[in-house]
């Protein structure tokens, strides 16, 4: 095939993919970091800023990816 | 400060970015033909990819650690960098200079230059702005050694070496594209990744209304203490900042350093090209919230001996551009912290990607093929753009060393800005609106400018003039005098461009079409209606800047 008819992805499809990559990964530390109780002495360690932070990332993570994995340049 | 030690979910969260820059460098290969491609994107963008890649080229070491640092230093008053010293510059570029840049088809900055005057008036301007991107560009490898080192307890030299060579990996492989991708990628990483330090800072301190309580009068006001320049803590005054920062440094920077105007340059129509910089505007606006906000609850923490909070020390010296890597540390888990910290890497790769393939393309057109290989082929001009990109690295590693020697990221930027950026402000708002301004006025009014500005620096770095003399003040801080003497290299190069102009011989007007104002079509904007067109969006803009110097007052 030729590279001529590859069509690029555009860079929003790259940002839901590094989005939602580094979302899951900061979620399920927070989800571990919760039930295991480890005590991390950062201030405001309380509000579990993990959990919330990292599901903020998977959803606009999200958005980015399904609306555009079939877009092209 | 002890470093810390990250975990696992940290360093799977840095790889993940080095995988993406790589991965996208070596995806976007493919797509990298031809020089058009290597140097210029293709000129495919939209206004949204141009716009957030013209944003971010800005957005390295320059905005994060030093502009938190000197929020430290100088308080509320550096807010004045991202509104009137940005917005009304970025909005003149779209309204007003882009159609000159984009519809004449040059390639760069210097370029224009070549059309509007002649061959030595380009090399001047393109060898000058070489230099200040590679000296800015040691500035993205200084302030990333310095985060590796403060939190990882990493090695300096190693730090800057391995940072170097991944950026040179992606940009050799796909130029100005992967650049300008990466910028994107670094631009949603800095939100997402810093974002949250601010509002935990401002919960912290107890809201927002605490935040400027907690600090002095004359760290939390934009204007009402200019009148005086003891009153504020830049020491500077209302001209300083209007002259200086405002018109000078500011329009000087946005409308003329390829850098960011290359972003623009590259959209896929003349439309898609003026709204590049206003689009970038409105999130110009927001980045305070990001730096600013940080610094001042920097500011109160450190004053706050209960706080636990503490600026590391360089040589007996605060080094203010710890603040902001501390405060990740001080709020981010496990996890977080790896996003603050790739954030932060994001932004000074990013940053020195920028500089290196603005570099690529000038040293490649204005310098190599304009001086020493006129006939060069398209492929051989490739593989000049990724020699010259290898090399523009390894000469930025040395001048980052070069860097340490500041006391500040941000007194270093201005100081270059005011060589290059301040005089090539006045010849190009010349060239592009004055029909009757000569090669050889543009030639010796920016040789002037230049040589001034830099004859002006040395003078008050050995004591040869004191500071007071250019900065009109008894009192005033090197950021001062960087604004005034912006001011001043502007004013020497506006006067001798236009009194040798008056002397020499202009160039026929037949040869000024496309490029000076009244020998160039306007911008017809048929067919799209007032709220879509770039001036609509400029209104906009403005107003919002308006409102928020009121407000801040």
């Amino acid at each position: 095939m030729s590279d001529k008819t590859v069509h690029m992805k555009p860079i929003w499809y790259f940002v839901g993919l590094m989005l939602l990559s580094m979302g899951s990964i900061i979620l399920l530390t927070g989800v571990y970091l919760y039930f295991s109780g480890i005590d991390y002495r950062t201030v405001f360690a309380e509000l579990h800023p993990n959990l919330w932070w990292g599901t903020v990332m998977i959803v606009a993570g999200a958005l980015f990816f399904f609306l555009n994995r079939n877009a092209s340049e | 400060m002890q470093s810390i030690q990250l975990a696992l979910p940290d360093w799977l969260i840095i790889a993940t970015y080095f995988l993406f820059v790589l991965g996208i460098g070596a995806y976007l290969k493919r797509f990298t033909k031809d020089e058009s491609d290597f140097f210029l994107a293709g000129r495919r963008n939209t206004a949204w990819v141009s716009g957030l890649a013209f944003l971010s080229a800005n957005l390295g070491a320059l905005e994060l650690l030093g502009m938190t640092g000197n929020t430290l230093k100088y308080g509320m008053y550096v807010a004045h960098f991202y509104w009137v010293g940005a917005i009304p510059a970025m909005v003149f570029l779209g309204v007003y200079m882009m159609p000159f840049y984009y519809s004449s088809k040059i390639k760069s900055v210097p370029g224009y230059l070549k059309l509007r005057f002649d061959e030595k008036t380009r090399v001047l301007n393109a060898i000058a702005f070489g230099v200040m991107t590679l000296l800015v560009s040691g500035i993205n490898l200084y302030a990333m050694a310095l985060v590796l080192r403060t939190f990882l307890g990493w090695n300096w030299d190693v730090s800057m070496w391995v940072s170097a060579a991944t950026v040179a990996a992606y940009i050799t492989m796909s130029g100005l594209l992967s650049a300008m991708f990466t910028e994107i990628i670094q631009f949603f990483l800095i939100w997402f990744g810093l974002f949250l330090v601010a509002v935990l800072g401002i919960l912290e301190v107890g809201g927002v209304q605490e935040v400027f309580a907690r600090v002095p009068t004359a760290y939390s006001a934009l204007w009402s203490t200019s009148g005086n320049a003891a009153d504020n803590g830049m020491l500077v005054t209302w001209g300083g900042v209007v002259l200086g920062l405002g018109f000078v440094l500011s329009f000087g920077y946005w409308t003329t350093d390829f850098l960011v105007v290359q972003r623009a340059m590259v959209a896929k129509n003349l439309r898609a090209a003026r709204q590049t910089p206003i689009l970038a505007s409105f999130f110009k606006m927001a980045v305070p919230f990001l730096v600013i906000v940080p610094g001042l609850i920097a500011y109160i923490l450190s004053h706050d001996p209960d706080s636990g909070f503490a600026l590391l020390q360089d040589g007996g010296a605060v080094n203010y551009d710890s603040a902001l890597p501390l405060l990740v540390a001080r709020y981010y888990p496990i996890g977080l912290v790896g996003l603050g910290i790739t954030a932060l890497l994001a932004g000074f790769m990013a940053g020195q990607a920028g500089n290196v393939s603005a570099f690529n393309t000038v040293w490649t057109y204005d310098i190599y093929q304009a001086l020493f290989k006129k006939d060069a082929s398209s492929e051989h001009l490739m593989w000049m753009g990724r020699a010259a990109t290898i090399a523009g690295i390894l000469i930025s590693v040395v001048t980052a060393y070069w860097a340490k020697s500041f006391p500040s990221i941000m007194d270093y930027m201005q100081a270059i800005f005011s060589w290059v950026n301040a005089p090539l402000f006045a010849t190009m708002l010349l060239g592009m609106f004055v029909r009757w301004i000569t090669p050889s006025g543009a030639f010796w009014g920016l040789l002037a400018g230049m040589g001034s500005s830099v004859a002006l620096f040395l003078a008050v770095k050995f004591d040869w003039i004191g500071k007071s003399l250019i900065t009109l003040s008894s009192v005033a801080s090197d950021m001062a005098a960087n604004f005034w003497r912006a001011w001043w290299a502007w004013l020497i190069c506006f006067a001798v461009t236009i009194g040798i102009s008056l002397l020499t011989k202009r160039k026929p007007d037949e040869e000024l079409v496309g490029l000076v104002k009244g020998l160039t079509k306007e911008a017809a904007a048929a067919h799209v209606p007032f709220f879509k067109t770039p001036e609509f969006y400029a209104l906009l803009s403005m107003l919002a800047v308006i409102a928020l110097n009121i407000y801040f007052w």
